[in-house]
């Protein structure tokens, strides 16, 4: 440490001097190995860089105000979270089927934090150049903060509601859990390049309003500061990750212009794989929220067909142009939620949370949502099922669905051109039928056909014998393949899933606040 | 290039190899206009099964909640392996009719839409 002399002021560096000192002033080339050998990822995905040095960080954040910035963050952040426990917060969302967002956001997202870490330090790790390098390493740090300030919600919640207890033993074996765990995997699989384009902007800079806007301002709408102030500490570093987006993917273009195709194919591919995840959003927002913010349709349009189209026009200086397939999820905006909502309906007795029926006044915001398709497509499915249910024969699917090969969502989605009739395409590739469920997702294998055989599809796994407990005998009789399928996941059987209204969240949530568990 | 990776010559593992399967194969069945089930099925079958317990078991015991199951009669039925039209002959094992691992096995019931015609 410097003492400052008696009577002389310390030599204090400007923010610029500090910014350079602490990170590019990290770095060196090295001698004794070559630099390809210490750098050995930044090359085979056929992307040229030329100056490292033109990489521009535009917020020039050096570790020291990092330290500062997120302790005083966290400081505030687990206040608030001490006073939500100690006033019984959970108690105040709007009714216990708003908990069952929070079980989808908690149990599918927060694992994908934790992967956004490992992937950030991987390609920290990656870069040559110093300033790309210190980015990617600060936000695998802001990552970690996120995953570990969301494991601290999981705990509270899982107190007092089911579902939650195991959810990283989940998010390895889950069916729907896979959906998005082999997004992120097929990003960290990648190169450094790949991972940026597809995480920091494809899904950071792209995608991201419509998974955090409605997931936090849905929290807000329904009385969850818990689930809201997490997400406001996360959004304050949202924004430097969007920036790392932007301008990494700017910087990889103004590079070399053979660049320019590899980029465009990453955005393509990642805007779909990306669009086939947040249908989860979707179902979400017009399904899951009591107290709803926006319906997907609309959230579709202003943040993707009017901000993203807006983007993508500045980008077209660069010789970029709309990601393929835009013009199919345009299409799609007036289904998506409700072919969703009717899978997860299908199959919720093999999932960690509750599905039901939407009420008379929810199946009119529907109709006014939705005026093309609900009365005529998905009305008439819902009001069956609620005779059914009124029957006492609440309809479940007893048979495991068709996953796509990429996206590995059940192949629900409905052609482009006709919402009455299920999308498929397929691929012969050595020797082997691949099914997909958009062209979409059969562009991205047929691109790599060599990744993508090697999904480890849930369905097909289950029919192998692979997801069984150690020491599961078939042959024992009686056995039931699905129910000890259901143990492997971890479930709590009869807690954990099926119809909302027989639940015990529902039960336990009227006998401990004296309200009905859908308020509706 | 089937792949972009580190290693010139990389390739992966098919995970769903028949042989994987213990001497079954994946069927999957779809029946058209009746998406109340929502999407199309997967099923493990011998691949020497007769195609005519399909029609007489199996599928019935997939779409059992549906009220259109019932009432399907079974030589009106359009049948497609993928996206072509065929004929099955019902004493003749899948493989014979050209259904191996992982074919997809489509059907139309004419006259018969769904939940009030609504393709539910």
């Amino acid at each position: 440490m410097n003492t400052p002399l008696a009577g002389k002021r310390p030599k204090t560096l400007s923010l610029k001097e500090n910014y350079a000192l602490l990170t590019r002033g990290l770095g060196w080339d090295t001698t004794y190995e070559p630099m390809d050998k210490v750098f050995p990822q930044d090359k085979f995905e056929g992307i040229k860089i030329h100056d490292w040095n033109k990489w521009e960080d535009p917020f020039r954040l050096t570790m020291d105000a990092y330290w500062k910035y997120q302790g005083e963050k966290e400081r505030k952040l687990y206040a608030i979270v001490d006073a939500f426990q100690q006033n019984n917060g959970q108690f105040n969302v709007s009714d216990a089927r708003y908990i069952n967002t929070l079980k989808l956001f908690l149990t599918g997202v927060s694992p994908l934090e934790y992967g956004a870490h490992r992937g950030f330090a991987m390609a920290g790790r990656n870069f040559r150049g110093a300033g790309a390098g210190i980015a990617a390493q600060m936000q695998a740090i802001d990552e970690l903060r996120h995953a570990q300030t969301q494991a601290h919600t999981i705990s509270h919640y899982n107190k007092f509601f089911n579902g939650l207890h195991d959810y990283t033993h989940m998010f390895d074996r889950v069916w729907y859990l896979s959906v998005p765990k082999s997004y992120f995997e097929d990003a960290m699989t990648a190169g450094p390049f790949e991972f940026v384009t597809a995480i920091s902007f494809s899904f950071e800079y792209v995608l991201t309003n419509l998974l955090f806007m409605p997931f936090m301002s849905g929290a807000a709408f329904n009385g969850d500061m818990a689930t809201v102030t997490f997400g406001f500490s996360a959004q304050s570093d949202e924004s430097r990750h969007m920036t790392l987006g932007l301008e990494g993917v700017k910087f990889i273009l103004e590079q070399d212009p053979d660049n320019i195709p590899i980029v465009q194919r990453w955005l393509d591919k990642w805007f779909w794989r990306g669009y086939r995840l947040l249908t989860l959003v979707a179902m979400m927002m017009d399904y899951m929220l009591p107290k709803r913010v926006m319906s997907w349709g609309e959230a579709w349009e202003m943040y993707f067909e009017q901000n993203g189209g807006a983007l993508f026009n500045d980008l077209s200086r660069y010789g970029i142009r709309l990601p393929k397939y835009h013009e199919v999820a345009a299409k799609e905006k007036d289904r998506l939620s409700h072919e969703a909502w009717a899978t997860f309906y299908n199959y919720t007795h093999a999932a960690g949370f509750h599905t039901w029926l939407p009420e008379a006044s929810e199946m009119k915001w529907l109709a006014e949502k939705y005026p093309m398709t609900f009365d005529k497509l998905y009305r008439p499915r819902f009001e069956f099922w609620r005779e059914q249910q009124q029957k006492g024969r609440r309809f479940y699917n007893k048979t495991l669905p068709m996953l796509c090969q990429v996206c590995q969502v059940p192949t629900f989605f409905t052609e482009p051109d006709d919402p009455a009739k299920i999308c498929h395409r397929e691929s012969d590739y050595r020797d082997n039928k691949f099914h997909f469920c958009s062209d979409g997702c059969k562009d991205i294998f047929d691109h790599e056909p060599e990744k993508y055989v090697q999904s480890w599809l849930p369905v097909n796994q289950i029919y192998q014998g692979n997801c069984f407990r150690p020491g599961a005998d078939p042959t024992v009789p009686g056995f039931d393949p699905l129910l000890e399928v259901l143990h492997y996941y971890g479930f709590h059987v009869g807690e954990d899933g099926g119809e909302f209204q027989d639940s015990p969240d529902c039960k336990n949530w009227e006998r401990w606040t004296g309200k009905p568990g859908a308020a509706a | 290039m089937s792949v972009v990776a580190l290693r010139p010559g990389y390739t992966g593992e098919i995970k769903d190899r028949v042989e994987n399967f213990h001497g079954k194969q994946l069927l999957f069945v779809s029946w058209e206009d009746h998406l109340m089930y929502c999407s199309p099925m997967c099923i493990p079958v011998p691949p020497d099964l007769p195609f005519g317990a399909l029609t007489a078991e199996i599928i019935p015991g997939l779409y059992v909640a549906h009220p259109d199951t019932a009432k399907i009669e079974w030589p009106r039925v359009v049948w497609l392996r993928s996206s072509q039209i065929f004929t099955p002959d019902p004493a003749k094992s899948l493989t014979d009719n050209g259904l191996g691992h992982k074919a997809l096995l489509r059907f139309r019931t004419p006259g018969l839409n769904g939940l009030n015609g609504s393709g539910s």
